[in-house]
Order: C-alpha cells, then sequence, then structure tokens
C-alpha cells in the first residue's frame, strides 16, 4: 500500500511534468493539423537552453526556465519557417515527416555542439523530504510547481487573451476564423512557439530531474504521443489529464513490470485508447 | 578494398529490401510505417533464435523469418489499419520501440543485449574466403525476385486497388473494397519483406544485438524511399544503394577533415542525412524516379 502510495505520488508529478510537451505538441496539431516529431528536438533545445543558464552562467532555476522556453520557442519558430512552412497544404502525413527530419537535424546540431555525454544541471542535492511513508525529493516538487505555473499561464493566455482566443477559433475552424481576418500564418507561429516552449520547459523539467544529453526529447516523445493521444489530439485540457493518465500508468506499471518496460507502456496505452475511444479522453475531433 | 566494395553492395541489398518494403506499405498502400526497423529486428531474431537455438538449417530460417514477420505484421495491422495515417505513423514507431525493448529484456529468448553470436552462415566452410561474394549473389538474386514479384503486384488488379486506397480509402470502399483486409495484406507482404532483409542481415554478419535496431535506420529507408521515389519499386533500390554508398563514404572524411572528431563527423552525417530528407520532400516530392502512373484517357 505504502509502495502504491508512492508511486502514486511520482506518477503525478512525472505527469505533471510531462503535460506540458504533450500540451505542446497539441497545440500545434490543434493550429496545424500534423504530429510535429520536433517537439522531441526542441525539448533538448530547451533542456540545453538552460543548461548553459543554470550551470554555465551561473543563474536560478527561473532564469533557467525562462530561458528554456525562450530559446525552444524561437529556433522552434525559425526552423519551422525554413523547414515546414513549405510544404504547408501537404498532406498531415508528408508535414510529419518532414518533421522527423527537421528533428534529427536539431538534434543533431546540438551533439556537435555539446556532444553526447550526458551532463548534470548544477544543482544541490537535497535530503528527500518525508510525508508519512512517502519521501519526495524536493526538486520533483519545484518541477511539478513550475509545470503547474507554466499550464496556468497557458490557460489564462488561451482563455482571456484576444490572441488566444483568436488561435482557439483557428483550431475550432480555420475556414470561418480565415473569414473574420484571423492571420493563420501568425497563429501558426504563436503555435509553434508555445508548443516548442513548454516543449522546451518540459525537456529542461526531465532533464533536472535526471541528466541531459541531445536525445532527452526523442527518448520521452513516445510517452508525450501517448499523453497528447489519450487527452484527445487538438486538446489541451486533454493533454493535461492525458500527462497525469501516462505518468500514473508508467508509475504503477513498476508494480508488476520490471522499469526496463517503462517505455513500453506509454505504447501499450495508445493502443487502447485508440482501440477503445479514437478520439481520446477530451478530443474534440474524431481520427 | 574489394571486400569493403562487397560488403558495402551487400548492404546496399539489404536496404534495398527494407526500401521495397517500405514501399509497399507507404509507396502504394499510403500507409507510412515508422516501425520498419521493427519488423526487420523481428526477421533477424526469429531466423537467429532457430537456426542457433533449434539448429535448423539456414533456408528455414529464412522461410520462417518471411513467415513469422508476415504473422506479425498482419497482426498489428488489424488493429491498426483504420487509424488515421499520422495515427499509424505514432503507433508504429512505438511498435519498433516495443520490438528492441523486448529483446533487451527477454534474454532467456534473445540473449539480452549481449545479442545472439554464432548465427549460422550458410556453406561458409565450403566457400572460405569467397562467402562474402558468394553471399552478395545471393542477396542480389533475393533482391532481383523480389523486384520482379512487386512489378507484378504493382500492376496487378491488387495494387490498382492499393493506390486507390492511397489516394481516397473513401471511395476505394465505395466500388466495394474491403479496405481492410487490403491494407492488412500489404502490410504483411511489407513485414514479411522487411523480416527477410533482416534475416539476411543476420546471416551474413553472424551476429546481432539489439541496439542495431534503432529509428535512425527507419529514417535511413525512408530517405533511400523518397530519394529513390516513392511508388517506384526500381526507385527504392535505387535510392538504398545511394543511401549506402553516402553513409560509407562519409567514414572516409574522418582523413579528410582530422580536426573533427568521430562524434561532430556523426553528427555532422545525420544532420545531413536529415537535411536531404527536407529538401527531397520540399524540392523533388517524387523523388528521382517518380512513381509509374498508368495514362489517362484521353492525354
Amino acid at each position: 500500500m505504502e509502495r502504491i502510495l508512492q508511486l502514486f505520488a511520482n506518477g503525478v508529478m512525472a505527469g505533471a511534468v510531462l503535460a506540458l510537451p504533450a500540451i505542446g505538441f497539441t497545440t500545434i496539431f490543434a493550429v496545424l493539423r500534423f504530429a510535429n516529431f520536433a517537439v522531441a528536438g526542441h525539448m533538448a533545445v530547451g533542456a540545453f537552453a538552460g543548461y548553459v543558464v543554470n550551470s554555465w552562467l551561473g543563474l536560478p532555476a527561473w532564469a533557467a526556465v525562462l530561458a528554456a522556453f525562450v530559446f525552444a520557442a524561437s529556433i522552434g519558430v525559425a526552423t519551422d519557417h525554413v523547414a515546414l512552412r513549405p510544404l504547408r497544404g501537404y498532406r498531415a502525413l508528408t508535414v510529419a515527416i518532414a518533421s522527423i527530419a527537421l528533428n534529427l537535424m536539431v538534434e543533431n546540431a546540438l551533439r556537435f555542439g555539446f556532444g553526447n555525454a550526458p551532463r548534470n544541471f548544477a544543482i544541490p542535492l537535497m535530503r528527500d523530504l518525508s510525508f508519512g511513508p512517502i519521501h519526495i525529493d524536493p526538486q520533483q516538487i519545484e518541477n511539478t510547481i513550475i509545470a503547474v505555473v507554466a499550464m496556468i499561464i497557458l490557460f489564462l493566455f488561451l482563455s482571456l487573451t484576444t490572441t488566444g482566443k483568436a488561435m482557439r477559433a483557428v483550431a475550432d475552424n480555420p475556414a470561418l476564423a480565415d473569414s473574420k481576418g484571423i492571420d493563420p500564418d501568425r497563429m501558426a507561429r504563436i503555435a509553434v512557439a508555445i508548443g516548442m516552449g513548454l516543449g522546451g520547459i518540459g525537456g529542461m523539467l526531465i532533464g533536472l530531474d535526471a541528466s541531459i544529453d541531445p536525445l532527452i526529447g526523442f527518448r520521452s516523445i513516445l510517452s508525450v504521443f501517448a499523453a497528447a493521444v489519450v487527452g484527445g489530439l487538438g486538446s489541451v485540457p486533454g493533454a493535461v489529464l492525458g500527462g497525469l493518465v501516462i505518468g500514473l500508468a508508467e508509475e504503477l506499471s513498476l508494480l508488476a513490470l520490471p522499469s526496463t518496460y517503462k517505455a513500453a507502456v506509454g505504447f501499450l496505452v495508445i493502443l487502447i485508447t485508440l482501440t477503445l475511444r479514437p478520439r481520446g479522453l477530451l478530443g474534440p475531433r474524431a481520427a | 578494398m574489394i571486400n569493403y566494395l562487397i560488403s558495402m553492395a551487400t548492404f546496399g541489398a539489404i536496404y534495398a529490401m527494407l526500401a521495397l518494403s517500405l514501399n509497399v506499405m507507404w509507396g502504394m498502400a499510403g500507409m507510412a510505417n515508422l516501425g520498419v526497423v521493427g519488423f526487420y529486428a523481428v526477421g533477424a531474431y526469429i531466423s537467429a533464435i532457430l537456426t542457433t537455438r533449434l539448429g535448423a538449417p539456414v533456408a528455414l530460417g529464412l522461410v520462417a523469418a518471411i513467415i513469422g514477420t508476415a504473422v506479425v505484421s498482419a497482426l498489428t495491422t488489424l488493429g491498426l489499419a483504420r487509424l488515421r495515417d499520422d495515427y499509424l505513423a505514432i503507433v508504429t514507431l512505438g511498435f519498433a520501440e516495443v520490438v528492441r525493448i523486448v529483446a533487451e529484456n527477454e534474454a532467456w529468448l534473445t540473449r539480452g543485449t549481449d545479442g545472439i553470436s554464432g548465427i549460422p552462415q550458410p556453406l561458409k566452410s565450403t566457400l572460405g574466403p569467397d562467402f562474402n561474394l558468394a553471399y552478395l549473389i545471393f542477396c542480389l538474386a533475393v533482391l532481383a525476385a523480389t523486384v520482379f514479384v512487386l512489378e507484378r503486384v504493382r500492376r496487378s488488379p491488387f495494387g490498382r486497388v492499393l493506390r486507390a486506397i492511397r489516394e481516397d480509402a473513401q471511395i476505394a470502399a465505395f466500388s466495394g473494397k474491403d479496405v481492410l483486409v487490403f491494407k492488412v495484406k500489404a502490410f504483411a507482404i511489407g513485414g514479411a519483406i522487411a523480416g527477410l532483409a533482416g534475416a539476411l542481415y543476420g546471416h551474413y554478419s553472424s551476429y546481432i544485438v539489439p541496439e542495431l535496431y534503432v529509428p535512425l535506420l527507419t529514417i535511413y529507408i525512408f530517405l533511400a524511399l523518397s530519394a529513390g521515389g516513392l511508388g517506384n519499386n526500381w526507385g527504392a533500390v535505387i535510392g538504398a544503394f545511394v543511401v549506402v554508398f553516402f553513409l560509407e563514404s562519409t567514414r572516409f572524411f574522418v582523413e579528410i577533415i582530422p580536426w573533427l572528431s568521430a562524434e561532430r563527423l556523426a553528427a555532422v552525417r545525420e544532420f545531413t542525412v536529415g537535411l536531404c530528407l527536407l529538401l527531397i520532400l520540399i524540392y523533388r516530392p517524387r523523388g528521382l524516379l517518380p512513381e509509374p502512373l498508368p495514362r489517362l484517357a484521353g492525354r
């Protein structure tokens, strides 16, 4: 029972972090309607941006989070403009494959600069906090808080600002939004910036928990996809819920499976979701 | 040098089989399989396990790899073929990762991360030093037979239905075609070819290990097929040889550019692979050899 509680707590915290890149992925899907695999590479971009700011420049965690967002967002918009924008209007599958090519380029640019060897953030090791039988690393609590704050800011942006509402309008009905004078290119840029930026923060938080290397995003991309698909592709609240579901499923799987099989859990959950409820839990559209 | 060329050509033939396999699924039926490497691994492991553990002859291993991978491929598709094509891409990527994880963990069957060594190389003791050349000729013969069969498939009514499904599955369904059955068959054929390629590799190198079967290999095959010409069997073969030539030739750059570490060189190589794939998709989406399409009446 104690073990279940512990895994449950771990799952919620891992899920909150996982939700960020999943929101990023689903936001880009909602506006541009293709599966953007380059989220993986931009998670790594964010992780390295945060690493440089934290370990090389010695700035605190909040500055690193900001750097992760800004770098991943701006590199995301720039690469999208050059590499994927020429393919707008092509089949979703073609653009998705192009995004895999772009992802390979982003990851290898990082590999060229930083090498493959894993690196650690300069953060002090802290004693685990104990809540009764449950032990929690303070870093994980901090990560969860950062993730939740980022999500709250995003929800405020989407529901209160004109731009946020315009973006939801494009996601809902692109033709109608276009006829209302909403610039689709601008909305695409904002969606990519938010998507890759949140991916960048997510990548950095995963790195804070362990270590970073250019493939940090790619290793968790299946879990990210799984979270977005379970929640319903294109639904931001769905991605949050999906992140929690996948986080919990991966941790609780440890009760029955060796930890090496954790990566297969996301795949199983995708299969089950797509078979039983292809739209996902909160999906706006049928698959 | 000649030995090096022979081994390069053998890899070219094996990659060409993989590109042909992807061409059936993606080129003809329009279903992008990001898990090609998973089927390649399944074929390699089936044949390796049968021949090393149970002492089966190589020929039986190859046949079992073809049939076994076709069955695995058909079963996975059965649940997936109804999915939108980009969902399918995500799920097949996951499938390949799961195959690799299983191969790493189920050591009782696959020897885990140690890999399986001592996979029999057919007629190695009889042929001695001529083995490599003989095996290359064998691979090329298998490749030629595969191209021959797939060209028949492409021209057959079956191939036409696959293209119809690719262009518009709904219209194909309206004309009374059972879309699901055709998709499963296309995946089974594609899977079988990838499985055979995997077995051919295992009996050539005599050693397989899970870390060989990474998603990067699938990207190489996507590059090969896109460069050669999606939907064109000959294009797939040529594209595969071009990609192998490019990957291998970059090895010699180490001598030309000594200030670049091996790691950075690998980064440059993979960056270039991504760049080429992207440029082809943007500027030459039909590849070097465009898909031969039947002429429409009146044009």
